[in-house]
């Protein structure tokens, strides 16, 4: 293994095309072919030996992965100018192309789009490092603290429950070793026999502390308090030293719902659905042991004939929906060619859909149980069934006496099989969508099924539609940004002159005085830069505030104009309010951070049509004068 | 053969039977020290090839003895030709004729290399300059390299593979060692020629069957396919100009010799003289095991002669200072804990402080610091401290409290504890080093020069006075680096600190304003770690450029450096008693080194990765160093022999630390574990009869898991650093590690 690794190392080097590539990217057109070979050869080499020496400032840095500034250093040990500038936290996102017969890994740069940068609020500033003590032993011995790795290992409770005669635990083998030295020779048969004898020992106790919490934790998950069980629950799903208790967990849930079903005690089946939900989410449990107990749990509260008292109101069907969710990630989780959760699982489900007398209740459990598990589940098993399960309903529905029940069982089941089958539907017939076919095809159901297909094309297409609204095109030769809004259609295309169009971020208060829509947020600050042709530039710091909503204060702030850095350009060609015609004058908007960030019409592309002209020009007047610094006066 | 290199001694007794081989190596050894500067004689720069040294040319002469005592003349004849040539020759510096003018196209770039290793090296510039007028060594080069057949390298080769593979198991793994650098040396020798594709062929044919520890040097190997190449890779470099040490039983040698004579393989036997040195031991062949234990450096291992300098390794005297002890115990303690007191300071320091260590150097080799009142009263508070110590040992482990570093985004790269433990330095990828103060006691600085000409001086609280108490704090933090900081160390008055950055140089900080007092600029490449004398003043530093420095804080020249690493000096550890500093380096050895006359009196040898770690026992007789490939070596300093091999880290180890009594090892690893070992047991079990003293021949019991005491897991942090308080508690750090 070693050494085809080694021997395929020592054949590593750059293709020639990407010589060609880089050469033609800086300029040098054609490139002989020898000179590529020395070329690929010499770079290979140095690459290689830059990444040798940067690997070194790895390893002083202490740390496992390797970093740009690691190459940056190593460059400088070589006397070469280090690439400034790259930087870059995790991985470096080199992307494939091929095309013409090249191919090529290049960096993508992407287009920004401005209005999301000023949109999203400021990062928040990194925490400062600090400092945190806290005992990682005492005397010898690991308190099991949230601060420690949790006491047994994920991996070793599978080594504990697939080879017991293997496990040892930490604190044991201390044990063991300190009382092996007293003994002296006949040690090794000594310990693999406390091995063995302090095995059971270990997993069923529990401390008086831990049985104090498995009643607190119990308490909560079936108690009467939301907020303490979504505590409890929050427990169950983190902490890392659980796995003592996992056993009477797992028994807890599996009476509780032994229990709870005959009692058709609806809330108490959801809690412990919730538990065992907990329980997958915990990172730190080796969940595999219990699953005998857990699996029949949850398959109960799929498939139960009734969960509640009253089934025509209660909505158990959201249970039902839970629990197979819970089933079908249980599945994703666990299933392995020796267990064979996912297959077992499917086959009690699909016996269950195909017997004729089964109730509608359980029905809903089985397509739902099915669906969940994804969706070539639903194309091979449970479309083939449409056209039947359609007659099935038909015959409850347009049938002349009918219960209640009976009734609304089958109304959701017709929802649930339209709901997941749609998608699945959409995704491998082909178009058109034609109504007849549908009907041939799916019987009763066809003629609903087609309507939601349809839909849900039209909602994949416009989600795919949606990825590339407002797009902001920065070329960079040019000095000013242009901003057009391509998302409304109507609005881009025909520009009013004399309105500056304002980013969707920038929040203008109502001029209506005394009545603050708004919880009044905190005054926005805008700096608009005015720059007439070869003159100096003023800043000017208009401080909008709900309270003072028609005046604005305004202040002057001399500036460097290559000091700020404009977020936004707006560019107007004639800004007509005041004064006529002018040169063209461009107006840097930058917002300043305001602590919050309550920003109203958030996502919209524009302001709305009915309120930003008005409240703009009643807001902020712009005014020209013949001093190269525009001022910008508030109206009153 | 190692017996004949002890000198004159031995030749005197050959005498009577070989008299004219004797006059020679005798001439050769006066001619040698007439001329005065170090290996300036053609005669050891022949057949040495690159590395033309004193001791190459005692080889030389050494190998004629044994081969006349072998009555192998045949080899007499051929080595006698090849040196006899140097000696007709010794005045002319005209010894084209060993060459036989060939090769002269390589000479320049021999000339180049060689003198790049000299400077690197720091060798005396008028050797330099003769080597530059000796077109020879250049031939010598690439002479050997022309007699050969380029396609038959691999013949070559793979004949002596099929002869060791085919000899006696014992003699087998001794001669098994060979494989590695005659491997190297013919594939460079191949590249040298420009002979690509066969160098190719060859690697890919032989680097299969090298020892897996090697992987990393193979690695650097295989990307060399141009002689272009060869010129600035300073490791390959030193792999050429460096003799590869071997250590092989007399038995072992003759066979491999005979069988290199019957096939005439001058090429192979031409490598061996010229590139390797082979230390021959009488008596048994080694086994498998004892030789890996001690290979895996980039150079081989050490020769026994090398280590055979006395290190005075205990410690020196403890200062009188009871009298003010007394006086503090009257005060502070009550009258049961006197008695007590008394006792056990007879304990813990009466063997150190009323006797004289006989290993201990001399009080004033190295001339200390004096001791000043606020030291003295440290010390007292140390004793005062030790009294209360906990006991460890195997049934008593330590606690240990880890200091985690939030929010480091992994930009933590060394740590450092005060003795006391009051303080905290962590030095940051960015440039930074922050100071904490892990007691309630805030870090505060000097009020400004204005302020304190107003303080009134007399007054019993100036100490306290001239402290600024605005500037009160938990942490501060140290600006001026201008690359990563890769070392930091306090000085033991706690008044100092030291960080060593990637930007070259070495700060000195003040802890009482707070500021950069000085920067020792030296190192041209990064600083890789500085560590403070466990007496102040001096201190060390050891870097990229393959040297450690030693240095006083009030000279911004270095004192000593330390020159012989063949690769970065990762590491470095003053001894207990400052007068020997030990460094680790990628080249996978440790050396100690002599601070009176900057010798190197220890090459350890048995690391198969860059080491990253080092510690003292407390009583300065053995030495932990920890690697890249998770294991901790322990090494008697005294005998310089490996002693016990830790194993379980499955990764770097970058933090080992000796309890205060020496009891437990403790070692921190990229793994995100600490460690706990019983070095008492691993020291007690150790078998030093005379025979592994002088020898060196080592037999490790495989009993890592014996020795563990303790593993503890962090969540997500790698331990940086550790530390002893002085009542024993372990105190590591680290950052952690959000993914």
């Amino acid at each position: 293994m070693a050494e085809e690794r080694r021997q395929k190392l020592c054949s590593v080097i750059l293709p020639t095309e990407s010589m060609k590539a880089i050469a033609e990217s800086v300029g040098v057109g054609s490139l002989q072919e020898e000179s590529c070979l020395a070329l690929s050869e010499e770079v290979s080499y140095r690459i290689k030996e830059i990444a040798q020496d940067a690997l070194k400032f790895m390893h002083h840095g202490k740390r496992r992965k390797l970093t740009t500034g690691d190459i940056d250093h190593a460059l400088k040990l070589k006397n070469v100018e280090p690439l400034y500038g790259f930087q870059s936290q995790e991985f470096i996102p080199f992307r494939f192309a091929s095309g013409g017969g090249r191919e090529l890994h290049f960096y993508e740069e992407k287009e920004v789009d401005l209005s999301d940068i000023i949109n999203t609020p400021l990062p928040r500033v990194p925490l400062d490092v600090s400092l945190k003590a806290h005992w990682l032993s005492i005397d010898g011995v690991q308190p099991a603290i949230p601060e420690n790795p949790p006491p047994v290992p994920k991996e070793q409770q599978k080594t504990d429950s697939t080879e017991p005669l293997k496990a040892v635990k930490p604190g044991q083998e201390e044990e063991g070793s300190i009382q092996t030295k007293g003994q002296g020779a006949s040690s090794a048969e000594v310990k693999g026999k406390e091995k063995m004898r302090m095995k059971p020992r270990s997993t069923h106790e529990l401390s008086v502390e831990q049985q104090l919490y498995y009643k607190e934790i119990t308490e909560a998950c079936v108690g009467s308090c939301e907020a303490k069980r979504a505590e409890a629950l929050q427990s169950i799903a983190t902490d890392p030293g659980l796995y003592q208790m996992l056993p009477r967990f797992s028994t807890f849930i599996s009476e509780g719902v032994r229990v709870n079903v005959v009692q058709n005690n609806l809330a108490l089946l959801i809690y412990l659905m919730r538990m065992v939900k907990a329980l997958m989410d915990n990172p730190t449990l080796y969940l595999e042991k219990y699953l005998h107990e857990l699996i029949p749990a949850v398959v109960t509260c799929i498939v139960s004939k009734q969960l509640c008292l009253r089934p025509d109101v209660d909505n158990h069907w959201a249970l039902r929906d839970f629990a197979a969710r819970l089933m079908a990630q249980s599945c994703k989780t666990f299933s392995t060619t020796t267990n064979n959760i996912q297959s077992r699982i499917t086959k009690t489900f699909t016996k269950a859909l195909l017997d004729d007398k089964t109730q509608w209740t359980t029905r809903y459990g089985c397509i739902a149980g099915l669906a969940e598990l994804g969706h070539d589940v639903i194309k091979t098993l449970i479309i083939p069934r449409l056209s039947v399960e359609g007659a099935r309903i038909k015959a409850v529905m347009d049938g002349p006496v009918v219960s209640n029940i009976d009734k609304i069982g089958a109304d959701h089941v017709q929802s649930l099989l339209l709901k997941h089958c749609a998608c699945v539907v959409a995704k491998t017939r082909p178009l058109p969508d034609m109504v007849d076919q549908y009907k041939a095809d799916y019987g009763y159901l066809g003629t609903m099924l087609c309507s939601h297909v349809v839909k849900a094309r039209a909602q994949a297409a416009f989600q795919a539609q949606t990825v590339n609204r407002t797009t902001l095109t920065i070329t960079q030769p040019r000095p000013t940004l242009s901003m057009s809004q391509s998302g409304l259609s109507a609005s881009s295309g025909s520009r009013t002159p004399n309105i500056i169009k304002v980013p969707s971020s920038l929040t203008l208060m109502s001029t209506r005085p005394g009545t603050p829509t708004q919880p009044s947020p905190p005054a926005t600050k805008y700096i608009v830069m005015a720059t007439s042709a070869g003159a100096a530039s003023t800043q000017q710091v208009i401080t909008l505030s709900s309270s003072q909503s028609g005046s604005s204060v305004t202040s002057t702030v001399p500036s460097n104009p290559t000091s700020l850095q404009p977020l936004v350009k707006l560019e107007s060609g004639t800004t007509g309010a005041v004064s006529g015609s002018r040169p063209l004058q461009k107006y840097i908007v930058v917002s300043l951070p305001s602590s919050s960030s309550s920003l109203e019409n958030k996502g919209s592309g524009v302001l709305p049509s009915s309120t930003s002209p008005i409240s703009m020009e009643s807001a902020v007047k712009l005014e020209r004068s013949e001093s190269p610094a525009a001022n910008i006066q508030s109206p009153h | 053969m190692a017996a004949v290199q002890d000198g004159p001694m031995e030749l005197d007794a050959e005498k009577e039977t070989k008299p004219e081989i004797l006059s020679d190596g005798t001439s050769n050894l006066s001619g040698n020290t007439a001329s005065g500067t170090l290996s300036s004689s053609p005669l050891t720069a022949a057949p040495a090839g690159g590395a033309p040294k004193m001791e190459d040319q005692q080889t030389l002469i050494a190998v004629l003895q044994f081969l006349k005592r072998n009555k192998l003349s045949e080899s007499v004849e051929i080595l006698r030709r090849e040196a006899g040539l140097g000696e007709h020759q010794e005045d002319s510096q005209a010894t084209d004729g060993s060459g036989g003018g060939k090769g002269d196209g390589d000479g320049g770039d021999a000339n180049s290399l060689l003198s790049r290793v000299f400077i690197t090296s720091a060798a005396a510039p008028q050797s330099m300059l003769v080597k530059k007028d000796q077109p020879d060594v250049s031939v010598v080069l690439s002479a050997y390299s022309q007699q050969g057949d380029p396609p038959l390298y691999q013949v070559y080769y793979s004949g002596l593979k099929n002869f060791i593979e085919s000899v006696l198991d014992c003699h087998r793994a001794e001669l098994s060692q060979l494989f590695y650098p005659l491997f190297v040396h013919m594939y460079l020798e191949l590249v040298y020629n420009n002979h690509e594709t066969k160098a190719k062929a060859f690697f890919d044919k032989f680097s299969g069957d090298q020892e897996c520890y090697y992987q990393d040097d193979l690695r650097i190997l295989c990307g060399l396919t141009k002689k272009e190449h060869l010129k600035g890779n300073e490791v390959l470099l030193d792999f050429r100009t460096s003799r590869f040490v071997l250590r092989i039983s007399r038995d072992s040698y003759q066979l491999l010799k005979r069988h290199l004579q019957e096939r005439h393989n001058n090429q192979i036997w031409n490598i061996i003289q010229e590139h390797l040195y082979i230390d021959i031991f009488d008596g048994m062949p080694r086994s498998k095991s004892q030789i890996d234990s001690m290979s895996g450096s980039l150079a081989g291992e050490a020769r026994r002669e090398v280590n055979k300098a006395k290190v005075f390794y205990g410690l020196l005297k403890e200062p009188e200072i009871e009298v003010p002890l007394d006086d503090e115990d009257d005060e502070a303690e009550n009258e049961e804990g006197k008695p007590k007191k008394k006792k056990t300071k007879k304990d813990s320091l009466g063997s150190k402080s009323k006797k004289q260590d006989p290993n201990a150097p001399q009080q004033n080799r190295i001339p200390l610091p004096e001791l000043k009142d606020s030291d003295k009263l440290d010390k007292i508070m140390y004793m005062k401290e030790s009294t209360k110590r906990i006991r460890l040992g195997p049934e008593n482990l330590p606690s240990i409290c880890f200091y985690t570093f939030l929010n480091a985004f992994q930009g933590l790269t060394a740590v450092d504890f005060t003795d006391d433990s009051s303080l905290l330095a962590g030095g940051f990828a960015d440039s930074t080093v922050r100071v904490w103060s892990v007691t309630p006691k805030k870090l505060r600085k000097v009020k400004s020069t204005a302020e304190l000409n107003v303080i009134d001086k007399e007054s019993d609280d100036v100490l306290e006075r001239i402290m600024d108490e605005k500037t009160a704090s938990e942490s501060k933090i140290l600006h001026g680096h201008s690359g990563p900081v890769y070392g930091v160390s306090f000085s033991p008055d706690r008044n100092y600190l030291l960080s060593s950055s990637e930007d070259g140089t070495v700060r000195l900080w003040s802890l009482q304003t707070f500021t950069c007092l000085v920067g020792y600029k030296g190192h041209n490449y990064p600083v890789w770690d500085t560590q403070f004398s466990p007496f102040g003043y001096y201190f060390v530093s050891g870097g990229h450029d393959r040297v450690a420095r030693l240095w006083a804080t009030d000279h911004y020249q270095p004192l000593r450096i330390f020159a012989g690493h063949l690769a970065d000096v990762t590491c470095t550890q003053f001894h207990p008693n400052s007068n020997y500093v030990a460094t680790g380096s990628t080249d996978r050895t440790v050396r100690l080194w002599d601070v009176l006359n900057g010798n190197c009196v220890r090459i350890l040898t048995g690391h198969k990765g860059p080491i990253h770690s080092l510690a003292f026992s407390p009583n300065g007789k053995f030495l932990a160093s920890g690697s890249t490939d998770g294991r901790v070596l322990l090494w008697d300093i005294g005998h310089g022999l490996m002693i016990g091999e830790l194993k379980g880290h499955t990764d770097t180890i970058y933090a080992l630390k000796f309890s205060r009594d020496g009891e437990i090892l403790a070692s921190g690893s990229m793994d995100n574990t600490v460690r706990l070992w019983d070095s008492m047991k691993a020291f007690d079990e150790v078998e030093t009869d005379d025979f592994t003293a002088t020898t060196g021949h080592i037999h490790l019991p495989d009993n890592s898991q014996e020795l563990l005491l303790g593993m503890y897991h962090s969540k997500s942090t790698p331990v940086t650093h550790l530390h002893f308080t002085r009542r024993n508690l372990l105190l590591a750090a680290g950052a952690y590690n959000s993914q």
